[in-house]
């Protein structure tokens, strides 16, 4: 297998995610649309999402924003600075730096919740 | 040829290539802040499972929610079409294969686009959904 160095692993993490978040993006319209049917059928859909096979799929999708979204503003400033391409392999580091860090306080709060109603630890708002 | 000029590489043959180019860029960055309030919003002020129809209600009773949403919806689908346009020019070498995959693109993105516009605008709250649970669990 070709080991490309990180400029190729940012461009093929980027397409990636690209196609993660589009492909959530279709099933999401869809489920959002159940709203037109009223609320116990929109409700029902709802639990879906407490489901934690769902819980964990949200993880994934936030990574995937959060590293898509920062390698987003990497590429744009390779795109729109001059010295841009300089940096490319810093910058991408950071990226990484930066995905995780905002990753880790978003999934405590997805998984928060269900850990807590698993243990009946909080009164259900 | 083409001669560097220290910036990132774009489209010299202009017309919608450079406009597709120019618009993924543009929309990244309004889509930047359009989906991290979202993620906010949906998982971190409110746990996902308490997302129910009463939320929306609430939310939808300001009309500038609609359109944050909406903005979401077509920005979104724009850009990400966009992206996996270029992604099939990649991948496709046949002219023909490749005006037949788009088009199914486009079709598909604009179905898509009338769905969740139909659903953003035709909302309206039930008086029953306030009977109806604040948090809604799996099991």
């Amino acid at each position: 297998m070709y080991k490309g160095q990180s400029g190729m692993w940012a461009w093929l993490l980027h397409r990636v995610t690209g196609v993660g978040i589009l492909l959530f993006l279709l099933i999401h319209i869809v489920d959002i649309s159940l709203l037109g049917f009223g609320p116990a059928v929109y409700d029902d859909g709802i639990r879906l999402f407490d489901f934690w096979i769902a819980r964990l799929l949200s993880l994934a999708l936030i990574a995937a924003v959060l590293f898509h979204a920062f390698n987003g503003i990497r590429v744009m400033l390779i795109d729109f600075l001059s010295k841009g391409v300089h940096y490319q392999k810093i910058m991408f580091y950071i990226v990484l730096a930066l995905a995780v860090v905002c990753f880790i306080p978003m999934a405590y709060f997805v998984i928060a919740p269900a850990v807590s109603n698993f243990f009946h630890l909080a009164a259900a708002k | 040829m083409r001669i560097s000029n220290g910036y990132g590489p774009r489209p010299a043959s202009g017309g919608f290539e450079a406009f597709s180019w120019y618009f993924i860029r543009v929309s990244g960055i309004a889509l930047i802040f359009l989906v991290i309030i979202h993620l906010l919003v949906m998982h971190v002020t409110t746990d996902v499972a308490c997302t129910t129809f009463q939320f929306v209600a609430s939310r939808y009773a300001n009309p500038l929610w609609r359109l944050f949403d909406w903005l979401l919806l077509t920005l979104a689908l724009l850009h990400s079409m966009n992206g996996l346009r270029v992604i099939i020019d990649d991948y496709v070498p046949s002219l023909t294969w490749r005006v037949r995959i788009v088009s199914i693109l486009g079709i598909l993105t604009l179905a898509f686009f009338m769905l969740g516009t139909i659903t953003i605008i035709a909302f309206q709250n039930v008086p029953a959904s306030l009977l109806g649970p604040h948090c809604v669990q799996f099991r």
